[in-house]
């Protein structure tokens, strides 16, 4: 008896239609957001992660709207994110019936933030979403990346997850940018050395292609939990099927 | 009617708790409240409670605790998360914080190691140590979602107990009280059966 590892599909939103592509190029639709939540939901997701990808303000009343049809027919945790920039943007996201809230640029523009809101809302609904990209020079260097890729930071990933779980955050959503969208899997270095150098549950995100995948996010990389996107969105794999296979393994799952 | 309110003391998402009891109601009235009169006009309570304790403490105006108190030791209550905890004695959150000791027991922080994270965050098994109405069409050691640093390590009181590194307990029950760490709301299937007992519970 232990805490079960959680498989977390991932809704991303652009304009109330989910939305997948390759580094973020070739988006194509897969849909309407609260049916597809429904659908992971009754195949067995442990959560559910959506991520507003456009998050302008014309698009945020949507959001609220999506995040509110989400929350009253779905009865696991939904986490929200995508444009998180201040208290007031957490405490809307909350009423509208997100249960945790993801902060990225904002966090590294202002790690202070961090601590506001987890001395608000408490570190369980805090959760910061790192996006990391290998250096070429050094194989234990991990650089944050911020604006989808578009902007490095100089920082390293290392030290930033130990100070946002300093800072409060209940929770590191880590996304590999070199892997997202590729289907090779997890960066699983990244994943390992993030997770052991911090208490804090790790989410492994960025590049699963097939089951095993999965697997070794949680095995190798040692993540309490995977996110994914594409594999279910097609129809690729069932939630289902996906923790039949990690049962399979030896993981603790929940069905 | 039965008419069940969700005690509104300006802390936490209501929403899915309030979304989760109407998910299962079949003539029961579900209202978010902090109203004196609504509360104490009520059948039912439900006492949620997320966040740091201290805060939802303070949060308390001292005519809703007086009421609260008053009304939780008659009325069936169910209290959820920081709810639970703010029901026990005490709590070392926040450098040591009272409770309002209706029931048994002292909330600790949890231990944490490279194995055991904290929070205690995700899906894990609530194993029964007595019978209780509540958990009626419930399997035994079926999955709940938790999220909490600080639980109750032993209670008179227990009904339930988990393992995260310790076993600690989870739920825990005295004549008209009902008390869960984890979030029946978020619980799926099992949340909302725990939930449509706790409708059908009279006292």
């Amino acid at each position: 008896m232990a805490v079960a590892k959680r498989i977390i599909p991932c809704l991303d939103v652009d304009k109330g239609r989910v939305v997948k592509g390759v580094n973020f190029l070739n988006i194509r639709d897969a849909g309407d957001p609260v049916e597809i939540a429904k659908r992971y939901d009754k195949e067995g997701a442990d959560e559910i992660t959506m991520l507003d990808i456009t998050a302008s303000h014309e698009t945020r009343e949507t959001t609220y709207k999506t995040v509110e049809s989400i929350a009253s027919q779905v009865f696991i945790p939904l986490t929200v994110g995508g444009g998180v920039r201040s208290i007031d943007d957490i405490k809307r996201l909350l009423r509208s019936g997100a249960d945790k809230v993801s902060i990225n640029t904002s966090a590294v523009e202002n790690p202070d933030f961090v601590k506001e809101a987890a001395d608000k809302f408490g570190s369980q609904c805090i959760v910061v979403a790192v996006d990391a990209k290998a250096s070429s020079q050094s194989e234990d260097f991990w650089e944050v990346v911020t604006y989808g890729g578009r902007n490095r930071t100089g920082m390293d990933v290392l030290s930033w997850t130990q100070q946002v779980a300093d800072y409060g955050a209940g929770e590191i959503l880590l996304t590999s940018m070199d892997r997202d969208g590729t289907k090779e899997g997890f960066d699983n270095d990244l994943v390992f050395q993030v997770s052991n150098g911090i208490s804090l549950p790790v989410i492994a995100s960025g590049g699963v292609g097939n089951l095993d995948h999965l697997i070794d996010g949680i095995k190798v990389g040692g993540a309490e939990a995977v996110l994914a996107a594409s594999i279910f969105h097609f129809s690729e794999y069932t939630i289902k099927e996906a923790k039949e296979a990690m049962r399979a393994s030896g993981i603790e799952v929940r069905f | 009617m039965t008419q069940v309110v969700v005690i509104d003391y300006g802390m936490g998402n209501l929403h899915s708790v309030s979304k989760a009891l109407e998910a299962v109601s079949v003539s029961e009235t579900i209202t978010v409240s902090s109203d004196l009169e609504v509360i104490k006009k009520s059948d039912k309570l439900v006492f949620p409670g997320v966040g740091a304790i201290k805060d939802c403490m303070e949060a308390f105006s001292v005519e809703l605790k007086e009421t609260v108190l008053e009304e939780v030791k008659r009325k069936p209550t169910l209290a959820i998360c920081v709810g639970m905890q703010m029901l026990l004695e005490s709590s070392e959150e926040n450098d040591g914080v009272e409770g309002l000791s209706i029931l048994d027991g002292k909330v600790t922080k949890i231990q944490s190691s490279k194995e055991i994270k904290v929070p205690h965050m995700g899906w894990n098994q609530v194993k029964f140590l007595k019978e209780h109405p509540l958990l009626k069409n419930i399997d035994d050691s079926s999955f709940f979602y938790f999220v909490h640093s600080y639980c109750c390590l032993s209670s008179e009181d227990a009904l339930t107990e988990t393992i995260h590194g310790e076993r600690f307990i989870s739920s825990l029950a005295k004549d008209n009280i009902f008390a869960v760490q984890f979030h029946p709301e978020k619980s799926q299937t099992a949340g909302l059966e725990l939930y449509k007992n706790f409708l059908d519970w009279s006292v």
